[in-house]
């Protein structure tokens, strides 16, 4: 077997493997948290007869460990059951849920990839000068600061000030592309200062670290011009760091951002996750997990490969 | 009333200038603020309420595990929407009496053993279908059957058995109840077709609007019923979202995103009113904060250490620094003013040297450990930390354990010896004592035995006398108040908040906040 696809083979059944102790992970988490799903849905009303009548509607008599792989039986042929709380399939309202997660998170990563490259760029060109200095402070600042306090900066000035955006973020089906950018904007700009440091400290560092190879100086005493030298040298060689942490971030995007779904009313996954964990509804929890892990699973092989790919090396073992 | 505050009220009233607009206006021709609003609401009334429209409002409480079966509501956001599609047998008037909803009339026999509700004539579900005493029938079998999962089995627990004459619907009870109508105003009870049977989630009743669109937890969006038979709901579209964010639900009044938000918290609320265009509304209503002790557990089953506690709480500093003012002091029982057959009674004050005596007398060495978390109600570490130096200004030591908000409801209220909590309060003192405080309560949360109290709450039901119901009352109300496990320091009011693009908010409704969660209905959309 070639050795690309030996590796890849290998991620790929690791990945595997990793989702599957998640899910006895998850599983095991929610049952020892206290209380159940009956007494949650019935709340301070809750009777005795009240729960117990909940309790054998939901199967909850039967042992944890049943109900473990009863539900693996059903996500290995593809279906993830139905809410406890609310009866419905949890793969159509899923699927809805991380439609609006991804869609929010598309267009962050949009505006934040590029232009965290681009300015770690124009850092590296004008190292230790103003341009640089300013960039940093900037974005420093902005990765320091809470999010749900810049969320909330924003919100006061952008949408009670200057009414410029809506604040509360339902958007939905009947709504045209264009309103729904209007709608989500605030959020992408908070989500957008808030991975932006990240990624470009990591890009600046990296572009910098290969700034002190010996091939650089030769391209300088060349005589190239600086940002070619940058562009055309330095950049394709720090790929695989710069990868590793935009795929970082942008799985932060997907999986991270319950905070600013609270915050703005957003209809995603994170709001939806909590909504479940409050209640202890098992099979949702279990499935939002396995969505979550295999996001963060996939992107991170998604920049193992890109490296891999980038960097001949790995690929001619010595 | 000169012609140019006359032209002015007329504006205002007709939504053509803002109410805050108004109040300053009419204060430059020396009118006072509050003659400016009165006369102002006289003049919105006169002009009536605007057609048309889309209502929007942002509440708190909904979830994605919500279910649109009314047997399962328990937040205000299920409240509001059931109040949309729905409506039960009786309904609560605004000063707390009853008024005929799907039923027309109601009586009792003389024993208020058995009651017949006669169902309203020519009217209709949503579906087209109309609406027969065997459904309503039907839906109270629902909710009171053996394997009901329903929050109004407690109510209904009493039913013998429910049968139907033509237009009758006839229930007849084990024990007599004087207040079954009011049970029946539970918002529960939504009568709907086959008793919701079939279908339980299907939003299909008599309301005055019909479900389009619904999305758990997220937004929901509800049109006119054009065969409504009653006069509620004056806007076209109801859109309604869930804002669980406090700082998010303010941020979509301040913005005009929402007309009408609910739970405004009372620390910002000062701030909310000085906004332009918006009116922070608080209602009084049963609601009432509370530290609830076992009295079956040591050290809370000696009553001289009760007491001690008790005097040692400084009721008025915890309305003001907690409720910031937005509520009224407690007395230690839960029934206040907004109760029907409420009686007053001598307002038990803070004091330091009685609290030590009781102390001294009971004989309790230590301290007294209070568990309280964030959620049992807003604020309640803080109203725990004044609980805590007020007593020791009476060489009490409280100790606080502060537990986390996730499974507070099932770990530690009704469950550990002595915690703060909430009630919502219900409509009637029956209801009330009932729920909590007769012996044999599902909610007995401070574990109160007391066989004399059980019988007088018995007894106070088949009374049909309104003057000795009041005095069995009050005497239960004070049993609870010197023996009880119940330490009530305070009142929450409901605050609301909405903008000058709304009209009609009436002040005072009893019920629930939102006018009883009316207000989609009654209020209307300036044009």
């Amino acid at each position: 077997m070639p050795l690309l696809v030996r590796l890849l083979v290998q991620r790929i059944a690791l990945g595997l493997l990793l989702l599957f102790l998640v899910s006895i992970l998850i599983f095991a988490g929610t049952i020892i948290l206290p209380g159940d799903v009956a007494q949650s849905i019935l709340g301070q009303s809750a009777t005795p007869e009240a729960l117990a009548n909940l309790r054998r509607d939901l199967g909850l008599n039967d042992p944890p460990v049943e109900r473990y792989f009863n539900w693996l039986g059903g996500v290995l042929q593809g279906d993830l059951g139905t809410a406890l709380t609310s009866g419905q399939d949890i793969a159509t309202a899923i699927g809805k849920r991380l439609g609006n997660t991804l869609f929010l998170a598309f267009w962050a990563a949009l505006i934040s990839v590029p232009l965290a490259i681009l300015l770690g760029l124009i850092a590296v060109r004008y190292r230790e000068r103003w341009p640089d200095k300013l960039i940093s402070a900037f974005t420093l600042a902005s990765i320091s600061v809470p999010e749900f306090l810049i969320a909330y900066v924003a919100i006061f000035f952008i949408s009670v000030r200057l009414r410029w955006a809506p604040s509360v973020t339902t958007i939905n089906d009947s709504m045209s592309l264009g309103e729904k950018l209007h709608t989500i904007s605030i959020p992408v700009a908070v989500l957008t200062l808030v991975v932006l440091a990240h990624m470009m400290r990591m890009t600046r560092a990296a572009i910098l670290n290969v700034m002190q190879s010996a091939y650089i100086e030769t391209a300088e005493l060349k005589g190239l011009r600086m940002f070619n030298i940058i562009w055309k040298h330095a950049f394709p060689n720090s790929i695989a760091p710069i990868v590793n942490v935009v795929m970082l971030n942008m799985a932060y995007l997907v999986v991270g951002v319950v905070v600013i779904e609270v915050v703005f009313t957003y209809p995603g996954m994170g709001q939806y996750l909590v909504d479940h964990v409050s209640k202890r509804d098992i099979p949702v929890v279990q499935a939002c997990g396995l969505i979550f892990a295999a996001v963060y699973i996939g992107l991170n092989m998604i920049a193992d490969i890109v490296s891999i790919v980038a960097n001949p090396r790995l690929r001619h073992p010595k | 009333m000169n012609d140019q505050l006359k032209y002015l009220t007329r504006r205002a009233a007709s939504g053509l200038m803002t109410r805050r607009e108004f109040v300053g206006r009419a204060g430059a021709l020396g009118v006072s603020a509050l003659a400016a609003t009165t006369m102002l609401s006289t003049a919105v009334k006169a002009a009536g309420p605007v057609k048309g429209g889309t209502f929007r409002m942002g509440l708190q409480g909904g979830s994605t595990t919500d279910s649109m079966d009314p047997a399962l509501a328990t937040n205000t956001v299920a409240v509001a929407l059931i109040r949309m599609w729905g409506e039960p047998l009786v309904e609560l008037t605004d000063d707390g009496g009853l008024q005929g909803k799907v039923a027309e009339s109601f009586e009792a026999s003389a024993d208020a053993k058995t009651w017949t509700f006669t169902v309203r004539q020519g009217i209709a579900f949503s579906n087209g279908k109309e609406v027969t005493a065997e459904d309503v029938a039907m839906t109270i079998d629902r909710h009171s059957g053996e394997d009901t999962k329903s929050g109004a089995l407690g109510l209904l627990r009493d039913i013998k058995d429910v049968r139907t004459e033509g237009r009758n619907v006839i229930i007849e009870l084990n024990n007599a109840n004087a207040d079954l109508p009011y049970l029946m105003s539970d918002y529960h009870l939504i009568i709907q077709p086959g008793g919701g049977k079939d279908a339980p989630d299907a939003a299909i009743g008599t309301g005055p609007y019909i479900m389009k669109s619904i999305d758990m937890g997220v937004r929901f969006v509800a049109e006119k019923n054009p065969n409504y038979w009653g006069d509620l709901g004056h806007a076209e579209t109801i859109e309604l979202v869930v804002i669980n964010d406090n700082t998010a639900r303010v941020a979509a009044l301040q913005s005009g995103q929402v007309d009408l938000i609910d739970r405004v918290p009372p620390r910002t609320a000062g701030l909310v009113s000085r906004a332009p265009g918006v009116t922070v509304a608080s209602t009084a209503g049963p609601g009432h904060y509370v530290f609830i002790a076992h009295r079956n557990t040591a050290p809370f089953d000696n009553n001289d250490l009760m007491m001690a506690l008790k005097y040692g709480m400084n009721r008025q500093e915890m309305v003001d620094k907690v409720l910031f003012g937005y509520g009224s002091v407690g007395n230690d029982t839960p029934i206040n003013a907004a109760y029907p057959l409420y009686t007053e009674m001598e307002q038990r004050e803070y004091d330091p040297e009685k609290a030590a005596e009781y102390f001294k007398k009971s004989g309790h060495e230590g301290p007294v450990l209070l568990r309280t978390s964030d959620n049992s109600f807003p604020g309640a570490p803080d109203a725990a930390a004044l609980f805590q130096q007020s007593l020791a200004a009476a060489g009490i030591e409280l100790e606080i354990k502060r537990e986390p908000n996730d499974g507070y409801w099932s770990e530690v209220w009704n469950n550990k010896p002595f915690c703060t909590s909430y009630w919502g309060g219900r409509p009637t003192q029956d209801q009330m004592f009932t729920t909590a405080y007769l012996s044999t309560a599902d909610w007995n949360d401070t574990r109160f035995f007391n066989e004399k109290f059980d019988k007088t709450l018995i007894a106070a039901r088949a009374e049909l006398d309104e003057g000795k119901r009041k005095q069995m009352y009050a005497d239960m109300g004070s049993t609870l108040r010197d023996e009880g496990g119940l330490i009530c320091p305070m009142f929450n009011d409901f605050i609301d908040a909405y903008t000058d693009n709304l009209g009609g908010w009436v002040e005072g409704v009893a019920g629930f906040s939102m006018m009883n969660g009316y207000a989609a209905q009654r209020m209307w959309v300036n044009a």
